[in-house]
């Protein structure tokens, strides 16, 4: 590609793009610290300054920040006793820690010129298998083989589960891929829609003659980037609801 | 542990499609093919920093953040139950004095509707002695100003008598030239006057 051709041309998937900031390797495994390195590193230190430095104070009456940090908590809170029940509470610094990241992640990708950890497969793989052996082994760690009851639904006649009990083990197996791919899927794509649109803006304001239709696709962005908010809350939220139900599979496998 | 800074060589020899892998003065190198979240190559270093930052996020939450901020919940909790508890108590204790204030405040009220009961009933009795008295004072005075009158009266007409008699007398000498005895006439005249 020549270098005119990148320069006039938008790129939305530059993006996603890894840049080793100190390239790095120990024991054969490269380790560099990356752009995604660094706003995995944001994201976590957005968690612990709302988590732990806002609620230094440990005031009653919170303030600001301290009632966001409150909110998340009790939000995170609700949804694991809600759907997994009182035990699954034993889960819930997990679940919270995946929700937050997440979210955090999401939104800050959602700043122009940063870089969205979550639009990595490999990183909602991460979670999605760490998700899914976590549920595997506490189910077998508490029910033992009892677990196996998860792929066979209570109350069902034989010839049923003949054909339900592969149906019930190939949606488990999928679910690490349908888990890590929806959030991928979902960062990927809308931040491509966000570049794309953005290219137009460019693309028309350096065409002759159709540059006044330039503010059409930046209004398109704007609405874009409002639904992008709320698919950024959305998506940590399924990610973490979803979790939860699962985990709720390894503390009850009966149904 | 081996631990080595990536040389373009190594980036040459791992994958010679991609010129990604490269120094620090290269990171705004182009990708130049593949789609940059399926490049292998690109796993490795995020799963990394990932299972590092996420371990530390994971145990900074369950042992610092989490336990706090339940700590900060359950002690509003229990802060704004005692005082929802020390309310109601001093609710109470307000109402029962209100009450014990009530109560006083009605045998106030019937203690000073007695003493005015009292005070005009005294009164009233006063007023009838007085007016008894006075009655019978009156009735005393009466009496004596009617015997007074009586008296006057009797004595009046004792003298009425004695005009008449002594006119009677000196008509009867005048017309007739008969010197009359007065007793006779005054007998004379009661005699006419009873029968």
């Amino acid at each position: 590609m020549s270098a005119e051709e990148t320069v006039s041309q938008p790129n939305p998937i530059e993006q996603f793009e890894l840049h080793r900031i100190f390239p790095l390797e120990i024991n054969g495994v490269e380790t560099s610290f990356t752009n995604a390195s660094l706003f995995m590193l944001l994201a976590a230190l957005g968690v612990v300054a709302l988590m732990v430095l806002a609620t230094s104070r440990k005031a009653i009456v919170p303030g600001r920040i301290q009632a966001l940090a409150e909110m998340l908590y009790e939000f995170v809170a609700n949804m694991v006793r809600q759907t997994a029940g009182k035990e699954g509470m034993k889960f819930f610094p997990f679940v919270f820690t995946l929700f937050s990241f997440i979210l955090i992640s999401n939104l800050i990708g959602l700043v122009p010129y940063t870089y969205s950890v979550t639009s990595q497969i490999v990183v909602t793989f991460a979670f999605a298998a760490l998700v899914l052996t976590l549920v595997v082994a506490y189910g077998v760690y508490r029910n033992g083989l009892g677990f196996l009851k998860l792929f066979v639904p209570h109350g069902v006649p034989l010839p049923v589960l003949v054909v339900l009990v592969p149906i019930e083990i190939i949606s488990f197996l999928s679910r690490p891929i349908s888990l890590s791919v929806r959030l991928f899927a979902n960062i990927l794509a809308g931040h491509i829609t966000l570049a794309v649109f953005g290219g137009f803006v460019v693309l028309l304001l350096a065409s002759k003659g159709w540059a006044f239709l330039a503010p059409v696709p930046l209004l398109a962005i704007v609405a874009l980037y409002a639904l992008e908010l709320l698919v950024a809350c959305l998506q940590a939220f399924v990610f973490s609801v979803l979790t939860c139900v699962y985990l709720n599979d390894a503390i009850h496998p009966g149904h | 542990m081996m631990l080595k800074i990536i040389s373009p060589a190594f980036a040459a020899e791992s994958e010679p499609e991609t010129h990604e892998t490269v120094g620090a003065a290269g990171g705004e190198a182009h990708h130049e093919g593949g789609f940059p979240p399926f490049q292998q190559e690109n796993f490795a270093p995020q799963i990394v920093w990932l299972i590092g930052i996420f371990a530390i996020l994971y145990l900074l939450m369950s042992r610092v953040a989490l336990p706090r901020v339940g700590g900060i919940l359950e002690n509003r909790e229990t802060k704004i139950a005692s005082d929802l508890e020390a309310s109601r108590e001093m609710q109470s204790k307000a109402q029962a004095a209100a009450r014990a204030n009530e109560e006083s405040i009605r045998l106030r009220r019937e203690e000073a509707q007695a003493i005015g009961r009292d005070a005009q009933q005294k009164i009233a009795s006063e007023a009838a002695a007085q007016r008894t008295r006075a009655e019978a004072e009156a009735a005393e005075k009466i009496r004596a100003a009617e015997a007074r009158i009586s008296a006057a009266k009797a004595q009046a007409l004792g003298n009425v008598e004695q005009i008449a008699v002594d006119a009677a007398a000196s008509i009867i000498e005048k017309l007739s030239g008969v010197s009359v005895d007065r007793d006779r006439l005054v007998a004379e005249h009661r005699s006419v006057k009873s029968s």
